[in-house]
């Protein structure tokens, strides 16, 4: 089929099946089952997972097909953002470096909505020096393992069926060098789930407790000690992923964006032009850089570490966006809409974007020490055994 | 929409460069600003000979190359980045306009006019470039009034004028050695790009294309708009490959130079600050495939895609420089060092189309 062919159908499909009603990332909380049940459609239909092998469930097709999708879906919101982690991150690490059996448990799963994932990596005393994390992983007797310690900041966990886990598996070797990645049952018996408010006054993260947790065979990702490795694969997919959008709402739904902008602000006003103009500037320059971004993807051209960049920007966008966009509309934009949203919304939820994935600061260690290869800091934890480091706030 | 190159691109860019390193590295380049013509003759000649810049664009009816604006910018971009003197720029502008005159009009000046440009012979300049070109008036075949600057002014055979006329704007071409003209060269900020004022008093000149109807009635009002829209890309892309320079020269310094026992990229200050250069370069990038790729084949969207290259690219390469330039420290701020050279390049690129604001109004009509 030829790509406007498939881009037609495309948004058939989508306008057929979309729900009408703005399906707001944070809204999903309540409609779980709605997701799932669209995101069943979504695969059936052979729009999830495109370009994922088709051996393993995915529809084995090119980043073109992806694209053409991804444009179409951009017009709509699809109400699929319970499943952004899993299919931004913890997905295409399976995909990457999970075992075949790995693979035949999950992917084509994760892909139908019947398994909803989560990220368990960031601690209480480790976010961005997630190396530092203390949840400790032993080995059971079955082969499999026991985990205990806590987790927190975890998106979408208090839905999950899995995570993605790094536990900590040799504490007499460097920090970098004892972790392991592990998926691990969220339903098992021994982790508690707990759903923290966060400033936008919903819970889109959790707190989570593992208490003797057992994790069965066969649950490693990549090496035993090896998970660092792995890490770095799951975290190159989620800045692309982030800077990419997916499970994000379209521009229909962004009530920051210049078409929304347009019926709230008097266009004629040479100042309120000037701003209007810097944020279609900045808009443009981030998009057309992402399209960039994936058309050396489908080139062969890994991007890398250049997904930090992405990430960054887009971070700094929504901050400015929202910013200026309650600052044009002025003390009426003050009002939560129904639902949480509105500029109010945006506003609250801007710094998440800042945060989660990495904050700023790291994005920009990341650009200079992995994309201009500058000289690294000075580290005082880089060859010292983990169980002699001060981590956190200990001192 | 095609934003990265293809292996033709790649081995142009390959072929512009290394000719550039040889036939033009910087220490040649402050040789030839400082010369008496600025520029070294012998490595333009050549520049147009084996690589044909100046034609490249211009259609091989008319003995150009018959290449597209997306390669043109791949060789600007080298061009800019080598800081390379004299007058392929301004040159290059003169070619965009009497193409797409060309393409339009049935005037047997362009046929004329072309082929010199494309073999290199010729070389020319189009003024004004500002938005605001009201300066000259045109009435019975002369042209009277004054453009402040002029790109390569005084160097120039051949000056295209955008003139005022009874029935709107139209594009003259002016000999080097006709009565009434006078060429003032003037000491500009940049050094390595001279400019000159230029006054027209009764100065016999040959109509080239109006931008009102031409010789069968067409309305063609939008030739001299889209000439100018593809000057906007073509210099947004010099200024990508200024901006890409900057970055690297800092980037090399930051990793070699020590302060405090350790090198100065390894502090964060200076490689969070390099990190958004990389980000600006990222999105510069984009930003001027973009606008090449509309250039050639969607000409819908060229006026915003070179009305957006002006508003970002042009901001962007100067704040580049301009923080390449402070991150050097002290000998930044040297005549001896080539640091300055990018900062001025790209404070006159930023302004040589009018004040920036210019853009960004412009975008404000397409797009608000
Ligand atoms: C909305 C949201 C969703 C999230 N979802 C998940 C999730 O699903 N799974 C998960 O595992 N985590 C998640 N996180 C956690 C997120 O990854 C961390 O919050 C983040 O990495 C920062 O870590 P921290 O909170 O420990 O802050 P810290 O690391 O303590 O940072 C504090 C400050 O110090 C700065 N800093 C730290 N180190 C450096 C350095 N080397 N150089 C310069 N500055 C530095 C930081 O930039 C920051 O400004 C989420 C966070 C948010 C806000």
């Amino acid at each position: 089929m030829d790509l406007e062919e498939y881009r037609r159908q495309a948004r058939d499909w989508l306008a057929a099946n979309v729900p009408g009603a703005p399906a707001e990332g944070s809204a999903a909380e309540d409609g779980v089952a709605t997701a799932r049940e669209f995101m069943a459609r979504l695969y059936d239909a052979g729009y999830s997972g495109i370009t994922w092998p088709a051996e393993w469930g995915g529809q084995g097709l090119t980043q073109a097909e992806d694209r053409a999708f991804a444009a179409e879906a951009a017009r709509v919101s699809l109400p699929i953002y319970v499943f952004s982690i899993g299919l931004g991150m913890c997905g295409p690490t399976l995909v990457d470096l999970g075992t075949p059996e790995q693979k035949a448990r999950h992917i084509r799963r994760l892909l139908r909505g019947e398994e909803i994932w989560c990220q368990l990596f960031s601690e209480p005393g480790a976010g961005s020096d997630v190396a530092a994390l203390q949840t400790r992983a032993v080995p059971a007797d079955d082969g499999g393992w026991i985990v205990n310690g806590q987790k927190v900041w975890t998106s979408v966990a208090q839905h999950a069926d899995y995570g993605l886990l790094l536990a900590r598996t040799d504490v007499e070797v460097p920090k970098h060098k004892g972790l392991t990645m592990l998926i691990v049952d969220m339903h098992a018996p021994g982790v508690t789930v707990r759903p923290l408010k966060d400033m936008t006054g919903r819970a889109h993260f959790n707190e989570i407790f593992f208490d003797d947790v057992h994790i069965a065979p066969g649950s490693v990702v990549g090496e035993v000690n090896g998970g660092w490795s792995s890490a770095v694969t799951t975290l190159l997919h989620e800045r692309l992923s982030i800077s990419s959008g997916v499970g994000m709402s379209g521009p229909r739904d962004n009530p920051a964006s210049l078409d929304a902008l347009r019926e709230v602000v008097d266009v004629q006003d040479p100042l309120v032009r000037d701003q209007l103009v810097e944020l279609h500037i900045r808009s443009r320059a981030l998009a057309l850089f992402n399209a960039k971004l994936s058309q050396e993807t489908k080139a062969g051209i890994f991007p890398g570490a250049r997904g930090s960049a992405a990430k960054l920007l887009l971070a700094e966008l929504t901050n400015f966006q929202a910013d200026l966009a309650v600052s044009l509309a002025g003390p009426q934009a003050l009002a939560y809409e129904p639902g949480g949203g509105g500029l109010a919304g945006a506003i609250a939820l801007a710094p998440a974007m800042s945060l989660g994935g990495g904050t700023n600061e790291i994005m920009r260690n990341i650009i200079g020490d992995r994309v201009l290869n500058l000289p690294p800091e000075p580290r005082a934890d880089k060859n010292v055994p983990f169980k002699d480091l001060k981590v956190g706030t200990q001192s | 929409m095609m934003l990265i190159l293809s292996p033709e691109q790649r081995e142009l860019r390959a072929a512009v460069r290394s000719f550039l390193a040889a036939a033009s590295p910087l220490a040649k380049v402050r040789q030839d600003m400082e010369s008496p013509d600025g520029y070294d003759r012998a490595v333009y000649r050549r520049l147009n000979g084996e690589l044909g810049l100046s034609g490249l664009i211009v259609p091989e009816e008319h003995g150009g190359a018959g290449a597209g604006h997306a390669d043109l910018a791949v060789a600007l971009e080298e061009t800019g980045a080598a800081l390379l003197p004299g007058p392929l720029l301004a040159t290059v502008f003169a070619a965009i306009v009497l193409t797409e005159a060309a393409a339009t009009y049935d005037g047997q000046a362009v046929k004329e006019l072309l082929p010199g440009i494309a073999a290199g012979t010729t070389v020319a300049t189009l003024a004004p470039l500002s938005g605001d070109r009201g300066g000259v008036t045109a009435s019975g075949g002369t042209l009277t009034g004054q453009i402040p600057v002029a790109p390569n002014g005084a160097e120039a055979d051949l000056l295209l004028v955008v003139a005022r006329t009874g029935e709107g704007e139209a594009l003259y071409a002016v000999e080097a050695g006709a009565p009434g003209l006078s060429r003032t060269p003037l000491t500009t900020l940049d050094p390595t790009r001279r400019q000159a004022r230029l006054t027209f008093d009764g100065t016999p000149a040959r109509l080239v294309a109006t931008g009102g109807l031409d010789v069968n009635g067409d309305a063609h009002g939008h030739v001299l708009a889209r000439a100018f829209d593809l000057v906007s890309v073509a210099l947004a892309a010099e200024q990508l490959g200024v901006l890409r320079a900057g970055l690297d020269a800092i980037v090399a310094y930051s990793r070699i130079r020590v302060a405090f026992g350790r090198q100065i990229g390894s502090y964060q200050a200076v490689k969070h600050r390099l990190a958004d250069m990389h980000c600006k370069l990222e999105q510069a990038d984009a930003i001027v495939r973009f606008a090449a790729w509309a250039a050639d084949e969607s000409p819908g969207e060229l006026p915003e895609a070179a009305a957006l290259a002006q508003a970002y690219v042009g901001r962007a390469c100067f704040e580049v420089a301009r923080d390449h330039l402070l991150l050097h420290g002290g000998v930044g701020f040297t005549w001896e060092h080539d640091a300055h050279l990018y900062y001025k390049r790209a404070k006159s690129d930023e302004v040589l189309l009018g004040p920036p604001r210019t853009h960004r109004a412009r975008l404000a009509e397409l797009v608000i």
